[in-house]
């Protein structure tokens, strides 16, 4: 088996999809001659030519209303907002338009586009290159939400994405583009290029949306969590010595309750964790549905742990990002409450 | 650099129009060529050799009602082509005149009516081929009346009743067909103009021929999507035609605002280096005219036109809105373009295939049509009363296939 980075998994995910179906489209912000910022679209217009991957006007509701505009053709745009901190000139496009094409044309207009940005911190970027705005989606009725944990899921999941006939919402995580993340921020960014690359099949090959994954099994506590603190969430259950299943959400809408559900009746205990600021978050969507389907089987008040209620800092960045210490305290107090 | 301080404190400017409630109408200083007079260029004309044409207004019908000049002598249309506009016209007339009267009725919700722009949509889409795409606004109906859209479709959307194609999601004015070339409308202004250009960049993409027109009113200018479709349009030389519908008022606000003193709104696309020209809009035959010919541009692959058609909303915004709170309320008598029904009726009668007696018979016939169709349509249902779309249907195409946490709300609802 291949092994990869995130980033080239996603490339290589985008190379089969073009490869396979000439209706699928790729651009955005450097995206074509120079292949993206972080590279994921390299060599694509080279070998697709410019008519399907192409740069674009830096105009994030342009990129997002001409994609629109595309899919209700029949074509299938993925596009690259360069940071989903500047997705927001985009955010009425996604949910007025996109996410309710099908819905306000009673199914005369579809919208088959993936809006591909890269998410979350650690790799000091300031306040403008860290959020993790995936609430500000799965609150959209319309749109599927996705965050990948590593190459493998990235690349299947992005091909999912990209041949689903709905608009999918597809945040990577920038912390893991380089390499697996072992949760601590002690690894200089320069290390990266060290780290052991992930397993990722290649050729054509699916993880299925709205499906979780199960990547530490344990007994004492549930931690629910996605994208880069999947990786925290495993150093902190090994550091704090509790028995903590772990559970890898990969798709935040739709939800696989089910294995949510089983994990939390199993353990009793449950510990949700994200990067992006706590009030709001979506770890309170998570927590309610918990709450509703696990009730009588929780022993302990759930609990929250996630980035704090401020501005991403640049500075301060590694006392914002929930690492394995704070996760694990968490976990320890989740544990003792009789 | 002289002293700051010695100079005057600075001071806003706050567009405002002529004229207000109680005043005189004056509509002096919209400059009017003589029909006729304006230069008919090649269509692969270079853009910067026609930018006069985004200042000017191309008229083809005189006060007599003749057919004159370069734009007129282009047009290859046969009388009963004419006959035909002037019919599409007069159904989109009535059938406002029908449903504002429904909505004080209180057997829809909203309407929106098109009174003194009928021209505009109904002479454009003439100029369209089938499987050619419109991005509309709200007041683009004579699109799909040209196109052959049934009004009984319309009607029940109107109503809201168990036949609405849009199954009771939709405000009623919001129509969409994909086969008669009408994307869906949104009630977010400009996000379609964009859209449009997008949809035209697909098309090229494909190696396709078809291609797609965006609409948007004078207010929604402002918006940041128009500048993004102007960008993208101009950037990768879509073969797109951006219509943009000057009718004087955004609800109650003068297009002043969103132009501020300087250019026009056509000539907002010669920054772009997209061609740009400035039409009558209520002269059915210079629309028809100057779409061709940026529909022709587009279909050649020469890219984007812009077209600013000048014209006057001589209606309310939409049935919640009173004009007559902002401005006078003689104004749309004023107007010095004239209504656009009549002005083909006299060219018709002119040409000598229309006459008065034939006009009032149209009328009557047309009328008898859409009572007939209204009454079909109450049959089935009203706003408040008959059958509806099943409230079941709120929960269909939300997305392709239902998840889970969604059927199991369907459920929850009783479904």
């Amino acid at each position: 088996m291949a092994r990869m980075t995130m980033i080239e998994a996603i490339r290589d995910a985008l190379d089969v999809a073009m490869g396979a179906d000439p209706t699928v489209v790729v651009f955005g912000e450097d995206v074509g001659y120079f292949g993206g910022v972080f590279r994921c679209t390299a060599g694509l217009q080279a070998k697709y030519g410019k008519t399907r991957c192409f740069d674009t006007p830096i105009n994030e509701s342009g990129i997002v209303g001409a994609g629109i505009g595309m899919a209700a053709y029949g074509l299938k745009p993925v596009v690259e907002i360069q940071f989903a901190d500047y997705v927001y000139p985009a955010y009425d496009q996604i949910v007025s338009e996109a996410a309710r094409l099908r819905y306000r044309s009673a199914g005369q207009f579809t919208c088959p586009m993936v809006v591909r940005m890269p998410t979350g911190g650690g790799i000091f970027g300031g306040q403008t290159h860290s959020q993790s705005p995936e609430a500000l989606f799965t609150h959209v009725t319309g749109l599927k939400t996705v965050v990948p944990s590593n190459p493998r899921d990235a690349k299947g999941l992005l091909l999912s994405a990209i041949e689903d006939p709905d608009p999918v919402i597809f945040l990577e995580p920038k912390r893991l583009y380089n390499g697996p993340f072992d949760g601590h921020h002690d690894r200089p960014v320069t290390a990266w290029k060290t780290h052991e690359l992930g397993e990722v099949p290649e050729g054509h090959y699916t993880v299925p949306l709205g499906r979780a994954v199960v990547r530490r099994q344990g007994q004492a506590a549930t931690i629910l969590t996605y994208g880069t603190m999947v990786h925290v969430a495993l150093a902190a259950a090994a550091e704090s010595g509790v028995d903590a299943e772990v559970i890898d959400l990969r798709t935040l809408l739709p939800l696989d309750m089910e294995t949510v559900a089983a994990s939390v009746s199993k353990t009793g205990r449950c510990l949700v964790l994200h990067e992006a600021t706590l009030t709001s978050g979506y770890g309170a969507e998570l927590a309610a549905l918990v709450q509703a389907e696990c009730f009588w089987h929780l022993e302990a008040p759930i609990r929250r742990v996630a980035g704090w209620d401020t501005p991403y800092p640049h500075t301060h960045e590694w006392s914002y990002f929930p690492g394995p210490a704070r996760v694990a305290e968490a976990l320890r107090q989740l544990v003792e409450v009789a | 650099m002289p002293d700051p301080d010695a100079l005057p404190p600075l001071s806003l400017t706050v567009p405002e129009p002529e004229v207000r409630p109680g005043g005189q109408p004056d509509f002096s200083h919209v400059a009017i060529p003589r029909a006729g007079t304006v230069r008919r260029p090649p269509v692969d004309a270079d853009p910067e050799e026609i930018r006069d044409l985004a200042f000017t207004i191309i008229r083809v019908m005189n006060r007599e009602g003749e057919a004159v000049g370069p734009w007129a002598e282009a047009l290859d249309f046969t009388p009963e082509d004419l006959l035909e506009g002037l019919r599409h016209m007069m159904t989109l007339r009535i059938y406002d005149a029908r449903m504002l009267n429904a909505q004080r009725q209180q057997k829809t919700s909203f309407y929106m009516q098109h009174l003194g722009e009928e021209a505009i949509s109904c002479g454009f889409q003439r100029a369209l081929a089938p499987g050619d795409m419109n991005f509309p606004t709200y007041r683009q109906a004579g699109l799909l009346i040209a196109a052959g859209y049934p009004l009984s479709a319309m009607m029940n959307q109107v109503f809201s009743n168990a036949e609405d194609p849009m199954r009771g999601r939709q405000l009623p004015v919001c129509y969409s067909s994909r086969e008669h070339g009408f994307f869906t409308i949104s009630g977010n202004l400009a996000t379609q103009y964009i859209q449009a250009v997008g949809w035209a960049m697909a098309s090229a993409i494909s190696g396709d021929r078809k291609i797609s027109a965006a609409w948007i009113g004078d207010g929604s200018t402002a918006e940041s999507d128009f500048h993004a479709a102007l960008v993208f349009a101009s950037t990768y030389k879509a073969p797109v035609v951006l219509n943009v519908v000057n009718n004087q008022w955004a609800i109650s606000t003068f297009q002043g605002i969103a132009r501020g003193g300087s250019g026009t709104f056509a000539a907002r696309g010669l920054g772009f280096g997209i061609p740009s020209l400035r039409v009558d809009g209520n002269d059915y035959l210079a629309v028809m005219a100057v779409a061709k010919w940026a529909a022709e541009r587009a279909r050649r692959n020469l890219g984007p036109t812009m077209i600013e058609y000048v014209t006057y909303r001589a209606g309310g915004h939409s049935t919640s809105d009173d004009p007559s709170a902002y401005r006078p309320a003689e104004e749309s008598t004023a107007w010095p373009l004239g209504d656009p029904v009549l002005r083909l009726k006299n060219h018709l009668i002119r040409l000598g295939v229309w006459s008065d007696e034939r006009h009032a018979q149209a009328e009557a016939e047309i009328l008898a049509e859409i009572t007939a169709a209204q009454k079909r349509a109450e049959a089935i249902g009203t706003l408040h009363h008959g059958q509806h779309p099943s409230p079941v249907d709120m929960f269909e195409d939300v997305y392709a296939e239902m998840p889970p946490h969604l059927l199991k709300q369907r459920h929850e609802a009783g479904f």
